[in-house]
C-alpha cells in the first residue's frame, strides 16, 4: 500500500558534522538515510521509529528508515530528510533550463518495507 | 624588464617637457625612458607617426565589488560584445566579454589597445579593498590604483563629531596603508546615514545636519578631509563626487564645495554632472560657464569632465540615493543597491543616453562646454566617469569631437535642439583641441594631478609607457588604433597586433601614522563590523607587483 | 598585524587566532585554534559552532596516495600527466565545483577552462544560481552583514534553516547580535520565519508563517501587490495556506520598519519556480524601498561558493554555466550547467574541484560521469573521487592552505592556515596541469576546438 507524499531534502547539523568526518562513516550515513514522517501518517501506515520504508519517485527508488515528527513541526503528507546519495537517486534531471534540478518538494510514493 | 629600444622619426608630444610635435628620438632601457642608448639598439621607425606618453585614466570604475555586481547584472550587455582569446601558439591571452562593464582581462587589453597604460579605479569601500586588488591582479598590462571611500565612514564621523582631528589624520593614514590605496574619495558626503538609517532620505545642502550626528555637516566632512589629506602630503588631493549630483541647480553646491576648501587642493570629479542650473525637479539648464570660470580662476581646483557619450552606459556609483533617483529615468529597471557596513553605499542601474532626450543632450553639451571653456587643460582633464557617462572605449570619439569642429557641429545639429539652445554661444564653440592639448588632457594632465612623477611624460626617468599613433585625419580612427603601445618598455601592441602579455603594478601610498591609532580603530571594528580587526588590513599577498608613491613628507 | 602567538611548551602547542572557518557561508573569522603541531591535529576551536568544531577537530593528516589513476596509487607527476592528456584531448570537457577551495585556485581553474575551450560551472548552479539569474532579470537591494547587525529591526527568514546550516548566523549577524542601533539585541528586532515546515530556526522567530508547499511564489507576489496597495483576491488564502490578515500584517511591518531584511534559502531556489521565486523576493525587497530601507540577501551554504560566483563573474562576465568552446565566454543556464551537461551525456571529460557531485547530483548525471574520464581534486575521499580516472589528494583550504574566500555577503577574507600538509594545494595541482596542457596544445598540429572541415557554400 503505497502513499503519495512530498519529500523535502535539506541540510541538518548532524549531516554536516557527519560529512566532515567522512561520507562513508556512520553519522553521515545515518543522517542521510533517516526520513522524518508526520506521526499521524506513521500511525496510519502502521510504522514505528526505525522501520524501513521505500521511497519511489519518477526517477528512482531508495530505502531509508523512518522517525516521527509532530504535526505542528511537519505537516501530514510531508517528509524531510538530510540530502545525500539516497535523495540524489530520487531527483529528476529536468532543470527547466536553469541548471537547478528540482531538489525539494519531490513527489514520492512511500511504502513500508517488511 | 623590457628591451632596450629607440623610437625614431616620430613627432613627439610631451607637454610636461615642452615638446610640441618635434621629431626626436625616445630611448628606452630597463622599462624606463633614458637619455641615450647604444647606437646598435633596435629601433621602431615612427615616421609619419605621433608619439605620446601612455594614456592615464584618472577616474573609472573597473574593478571591485561594485563593478562586479554590474558585470553580473548584464549578461545581455556582454553577449553583444565578446572578446576572443588569441591563438595560443602566438600569445597566451584570456578571453572575456565587453559591453559597458567588461570582464577584467578584456578591460586591461582594451585599455592597452587604445594606448592607455594607467587607470585609477575611483571608488572602493575600504572593507572590500581586497576584492579590487584581486580583480586588478586579473587586469593585464596597465598600472592601476584606487581611491577609498571615506566620506561616509562612521568611525571618522564619530572622531569628527568630537573634534579628534589628530586621530582622524592617523586613522586616514592607517586606512590608506591597510588598503594599499591611493587617496581618499568622498561621494555625496553625509548622504549614507539618511539613506540607510532614515528610510531612504538624502542630504541636499552642505550645511544639512547628518542623521545621528548633530555636529556634522557635509561641509565639515569635506573641510576635514581636505585638511587631512594636505597634512598627509598625499600626491593626489581629496577626490570628490559632490553632493546633489544630477539635480537641477546643483552648480551652487559645486561652487560652495570648491569654496569650502579655503584655497587648498581638491579634485572635483565628473564635474559635468555637477554643472546644472534650473530649479529642483524641473528641467536642468547649463551652468558650465560659471563652473569653468571658477576653475579657470582658482588654481587649487582640478577636475575631470565626466563627459556623457550617447549610447548604452551603466550608472554605478557609491551615491546610492542618486541611483535610486535614476530608476525613474531609466527604461531598464534592474536597480541594484548595496550597502557596505560602516563605510559606504552603492547603487547601480543600466542606462542609455539618447540624442533626442533633452536632458541627455544637455548633459552632453555641458561636458563639451567645460572642455571648450577651459583655459587650463592641465586642470580640466578627460573622463567619461566610465561607465557612468560612457565607456572608456568611447574616448577616441570624444577626442575627435574636441579636435574636429565640423564633426562636433554635425553632432550638435543632430541632437535635441531645445537642449542645444540652452548652451552659451561664443568663440569657444569654434575651438579645436590641438594634439598637444589632447596629450595634456589624456596623459600629462591626469598624471600631474595624480602626482605620478613617472607617468604622463617622456623625459628621462619616466616609465616607458608610450603610445605611437599613425596620423589620421579622422582622429577617432587614429586614437582608437595605435600602431605601437609600450608598457614598461615591453612592446604590447606591435603593428596593431597584440603581441605580449604583461602584468602591470599597483600604485599606492604609504603615509606614516602613529601605531597607537590601531587601539582606537580596533574596538570600533570589533563592535560594529563583522570581521576581526586583525583580519581587516590587506596583506602583501594582494600586491605582488607594486610601487609606493611617496607623499610630500617622505 | 600578526595573529599567531607561539606558546612554547614541551608538547609543541601553537595557538592561531583570527582563523576563519570555511564550512558554511558565515565564514566566521574569529576562530581561536589550539594546534598540536606534533600530532598535526587541532585540539580546540574556540568560537566555532558544532559544524566548525567538526571541521577543525576531525581534521587529520590523510595517509592516502598523492594521486590515484584508475584506483591505483600514483605520484603527483603521473597524475598531472594523465589529467593533462585527458583535458588536451577532450572536445567538450566539463569543469565543476569550486565551492570549497580558495579564490586563487578558482582563478587558475577558470584559466585552464579558457585555454582548453571547456565549460565551467560551480556549485552555485545548484545553490543560488537561480538567484543569480533573478538578479540579471530584476536587480537586487543588498547589504553586507554588518549593516544588518547594526540597523535591521525587521528580519525575515524565508525558505532557509540557518539554525542547522549556518549555526552562528543568528548570533553573529541578525537575531541576537548587538549592533550600533540594536544595542538591546533581539529586543530591538522583530524576527519572522516563513517556511513549509517548522524547522529548528522557528523558535527564535516572533512570527512563524507556514506556507503551503509550492506556494512561495504566489505568497511573495501577493505581498508585492499588497505593498503597492493593490487588491488581492481572497482565494490566495487557500492557494498559499496563509490568511490575508497575516499577509497584511506582515506588509505593514515591512513598510514601517527602519531597516528590513529578507534572508532566503534553498526553499526558494530549489523549488518549483526557482529563479522566479528568487526574483519575486528580490523584487519585493526592491519595491519596499519606496517606503523604507529594505534589502534581500541569499543564505549560502558553502564556505566559498560566493567566491566562485565572484571569480567567474569578473573573469568572464557571467557567474556560472560558462562555455569557452568558441574562444570566448558564453552563458546559458540549462545548456552549460553541470547537472544538464552530465545528465544529457554531453561532456566527454570532467574535472571536479572541491565538490562531490558523485554524491549530490541526479542519477543520470552520476551514471554519465562513470562513463567518461573524470579528474577530481579533493582533500577527502569522496563518492566522486571513487568514480574518477584521476583523483588527487589535495590539502585543506583554510587549515593547510591560505588564500582568499568570500563570505555570502561578498566580504573577502584572507585565510590563516595553521598546519602544513604534505599534499599540494588545489591551486598548485591546477597550475601543474595547466602548464602541461599548455605545452601539449602548443605543440599539437590541429588548432584546438575548431572544426577543421570546410563547409561547402550553400
Amino acid at each position: 500500500m503505497a502513499e503519495t507524499m512530498t519529500l523535502i531534502p535539506g541540510r541538518t547539523t548532524k549531516q554536516g558534522v557527519g560529512l566532515l568526518e567522512s561520507k562513508f562513516k556512520k553519522q553521515y550515513r545515518d543522517a542521510t538515510t533517516t526520513v522524518e514522517i508526520n506521526v499521524e501518517d506513521m500511525a496510519r501506515l502502521g510504522l514505528k521509529d526505525g522501520c524501513k520504508v521505500r521511497l519511489r519517485s519518477a526517477n528512482g527508488v531508495t530505502t531509508v528508515k523512518c522517525t516521527g515528527r509532530k504535526t505542528e513541526d511537519l505537516p501530514t503528507g510531508v517528509l524531510f530528510i538530510a540530502y545525500g546519495p539516497p535523495t540524489s537517486k530520487l531527483m529528476g534531471t529536468d532543470t527547466g533550463a536553469s541548471g537547478m534540478p528540482l531538489s525539494k518538494h519531490l513527489e514520492v510514493e512511500l511504502e513500508r518495507v517488511n | 624588464m623590457g628591451s632596450t629600444l629607440r623610437i625614431v622619426n616620430g613627432r613627439v608630444y610631451d607637454p610636461a617637457n615642452d615638446v610640441d610635435g618635434k621629431t626626436r628620438d625616445i630611448c628606452i632601457k630597463d622599462g624606463k625612458i633614458v637619455k641615450s642608448v647604444p647606437p646598435k639598439t633596435k629601433c621602431i621607425d615612427a615616421k609619419g607617426m605621433v608619439v605620446m606618453p601612455g594614456g592615464v585614466d584618472i577616474h573609472c570604475h573597473i574593478a571591485g565589488a561594485k563593478a562586479n555586481i554590474a558585470r553580473k547584472l548584464q549578461p545581455d550587455d556582454h553577449r553583444r560584445d565578446v572578446h576572443h582569446r588569441l591563438d595560443l601558439k602566438k600569445v597566451n591571452t584570456r578571453s572575456g566579454t565587453g559591453g559597458t562593464v567588461p570582464s577584467t582581462f578584456t578591460t586591461g587589453y582594451r585599455y592597452a589597445t587604445m594606448g592607455y597604460t594607467t587607470a585609477m579605479e575611483a571608488a572602493v569601500p575600504p572593507l572590500l579593498a581586497r576584492h579590487t586588488l584581486d580583480e586588478f591582479d586579473d587586469t593585464p598590462v596597465i598600472d592601476k590604483g584606487f581611491y577609498i571611500l571615506m566620506g561616509n565612514n562612521v568611525l571618522l564621523y564619530q572622531m569628527l563629531q568630537e573634534g579628534r582631528h589628530e586621530e582622524i589624520r592617523n586613522a586616514v593614514a592607517w586606512w590608506l596603508n591597510a588598503t594599499k590605496s591611493y587617496t581618499t574619495k568622498l561621494v555625496n558626503p553625509g548622504g549614507d546615514e539618511p539613506w540607510k538609517g532614515h528610510r531612504n532620505a538624502t542630504i541636499t545642502q552642505l550645511n544639512d545636519k547628518i542623521d545621528g550626528y548633530e555636529q556634522l555637516t557635509p561641509r565639515k566632512i569635506i573641510t576635514s578631509m581636505v585638511n587631512t589629506v594636505e597634512d598627509l602630503g598625499l600626491p593626489h588631493p581629496v577626490h570628490i563626487h559632490c553632493n546633489n549630483l544630477g539635480h537641477s541647480g546643483n552648480y551652487k553646491t559645486t561652487l560652495e564645495t570648491m569654496k569650502a576648501t579655503g584655497g587648498r587642493r581638491i579634485h572635483i570629479t565628473h564635474i559635468q554632472f555637477h554643472s546644472y542650473g534650473g530649479k529642483p525637479n524641473e528641467n536642468p539648464t547649463s551652468k558650465a560657464p560659471q563652473i569653468a570660470e571658477y576653475i579657470n580662476n582658482n588654481p587649487n581646483i582640478t577636475a575631470d569632465v565626466g563627459q556623457v557619450m550617447f549610447g548604452r552606459s551603466t550608472s554605478m556609483t557609491a551615491d546610492a540615493p542618486l541611483a535610486w533617483m535614476l530608476t525613474r529615468y531609466s527604461n531598464d529597471k534592474r536597480w541594484v543597491n548595496a550597502d557596505t557596513e560602516c563605510e559606504s553605499g552603492c547603487g547601480i542601474i543600466p542606462f542609455a543616453y539618447q540624442e533626442q532626450v533633452y536632458t541627455h543632450a544637455l548633459q552632453w553639451a555641458i561636458g563639451l562646454e567645460l572642455f571648450l571653456l577651459s583655459k587650463d587643460p592641465w586642470r580640466m582633464v578627460l573622463s567619461t566617469d566610465h561607465p557612468n557617462g560612457g565607456t572608456f572605449t568611447s574616448y577616441p570619439r570624444l577626442i575627435r569631437t574636441l579636435m574636429d569642429r565640423e564633426f562636433r557641429k554635425q553632432q550638435m545639429d543632430s541632437v535635441n535642439q531645445k537642449a542645444v539652445a540652452k548652451i552659451k554661444r561664443g568663440h569657444h564653440m569654434e575651438r579645436e583641441y590641438t594634439l598637444q592639448e589632447i596629450a595634456i588632457v589624456t596623459r600629462a594632465g591626469p598624471a600631474r594631478i595624480l602626482g605620478l612623477k613617472n607617468k604622463g611624460h617622456l623625459g628621462p626617468g619616466a616609465d616607458a609607457d608610450i603610445t605611437i599613433y599613425d596620423e589620421h585625419e579622422d582622429k577617432e580612427l587614429m586614437f582608437s588604433a595605435p600602431r605601437y603601445v609600450l608598457k614598461s618598455g615591453h612592446l604590447i601592441i606591435d603593428n596593431h597586433e597584440f603581441r605580449n602579455n604583461h602584468e602591470g603594478k599597483i600604485l599606492h601610498v604609504a603615509p606614516g601614522y602613529d601605531e597607537g591609532i590601531k587601539d582606537v580603530i580596533r574596538p570600533f571594528v570589533e563592535d560594529f563590523y563583522t570581521i576581526k580587526f586583525d583580519n581587516y588590513a590587506v596583506s602583501d599577498h594582494y600586491i605582488p607587483r607594486h610601487e609606493v608613491v611617496p607623499t610630500a613628507k617622505q | 598585524m600578526g595573529a599567531a602567538t607561539e606558546a612554547k611548551s614541551e608538547a609543541n602547542i601553537k595557538t592561531v587566532e583570527n582563523a576563519t572557518c570555511t564550512f558554511c557561508g558565515c565564514l566566521c573569522d574569529d576562530m581561536v585554534l589550539t594546534v598540536d603541531m606534533d600530532a598535526k591535529k587541532i585540539t580546540k576551536a574556540k568560537n566555532a559552532c558544532v559544524l566548525g568544531k567538526a571541521l577543525f577537530l576531525s581534521h587529520e593528516e590523510e595517509d592516502r596516495p598523492f594521486a590515484l589513476i584508475d584506483g591505483k596509487p600514483a605520484t603527483l607527476k603521473e597524475g598531472v600527466e594523465e589529467a593533462a592528456q585527458i583535458l588536451a584531448n577532450a572536445r567538450f570537457p566539463m569543469f565543476y565545483g569550486m565551492s570549497d577551495t580558495t579564490c586563487e585556485a578558482q582563478r587558475q581553474n577558470v584559466a585552464l577552462v579558457d585555454m582548453v575551450g571547456g565549460t565551467i560551472d560551480s556549485t552555485t548552479s545548484v545553490c543560488h544560481g537561480p538567484t543569480g539569474m533573478a538578479l540579471q532579470g530584476v536587480g537586487e537591494s543588498t547589504a553586507t552583514l554588518g549593516e544588518i547587525k547594526n540597523r535591521a529591526d525587521l528580519v525575515i527568514y524565508w525558505g532557509g534553516n540557518p539554525a542547522e546550516s549556518l549555526p552562528r548566523h543568528f548570533a553573529r549577524y541578525a537575531v541576537t547580535a548587538k549592533g550600533m542601533y540594536t544595542p538591546n539585541r533581539k529586543k530591538d528586532r522583530t524576527i519572522v520565519n516563513v517556511d513549509v515546515r517548522r524547522t529548528k530556526s522557528v523558535p527564535v522567530a516572533d512570527i512563524f508563517i507556514q506556507v503551503k508547499i509550492g506556494a512561495d511564489f504566489e505568497l511573495l507576489w501577493a505581498l508585492r501587490a499588497l505593498v503597492k496597495g493593490r487588491h488581492v483576491d481572497p482565494n490566495i488564502e487557500k492557494r498559499t495556506g496563509v490568511s490575508l490578515e497575516t499577509m497584511k500584517d506582515l506588509v505593514e511591518r515591512m513598510k514601517n520598519c527602519r531597516y528590513g531584511v529578507l534572508f532566503f534559502g534553498m526553499g526558494l531556489s530549489m523549488t518549483r519556480g526557482r529563479h522566479f521565486n528568487s526574483a519575486a523576493i528580490l523584487s519585493l525587497a526592491s519595491d519596499l524601498n519606496e517606503y523604507t530601507h529594505f534589502i534581500a540577501t541569499p543564505m549560502r551554504g558553502h564556505g566559498n561558493v560566493t567566491g566562485a560566483d565572484i571569480v567567474v563573474s569578473w573573469q568572464t562576465g557571467y557567474p556560472f554555466g560558462v562555455n569557452f568552446s568558441r574562444g570566448y565566454p558564453k552563458f546559458n543556464p540549462g545548456e552549460f550547467t553541470a547537472t544538464d551537461m552530465f545528465a544529457r551525456g554531453d561532456a566527454d571529460a570532467g574535472l571536479i574541484l572541491a565538490s562531490d557531485p558523485g554524491s549530490n547530483f541526479t542519477q543520470a548525471a552520476i551514471d554519465h560521469m562513470k562513463k567518461i574520464p573524470m579528474i577530481v581534486l579533493d582533500p577527502k575521499l569522496t563518492h566522486t573521487a571513487k568514480l574518477a580516472r584521476v583523483a588527487f589528494t589535495t590539502s585543506h583550504y583554510g587549515i593547510n592552505t591560505g588564500g582568499t574566500a568570500y563570505r555570502s555577503d561578498g566580504v573577502p577574507i584572507e585565510l590563516r592556515p595553521c598546519l602544513d600538509s604534505k599534499y599540494p594545494s588545489d591551486e598548485e595541482v591546477i597550475r601543474a596541469i595547466y602548464k602541461r596542457v599548455e605545452q601539449l596544445l602548443k605543440t599539437r598540429k590541429k588548432t584546438k576546438g575548431t572544426n577543421n572541415k570546410r563547409r561547402k557554400a550553400a
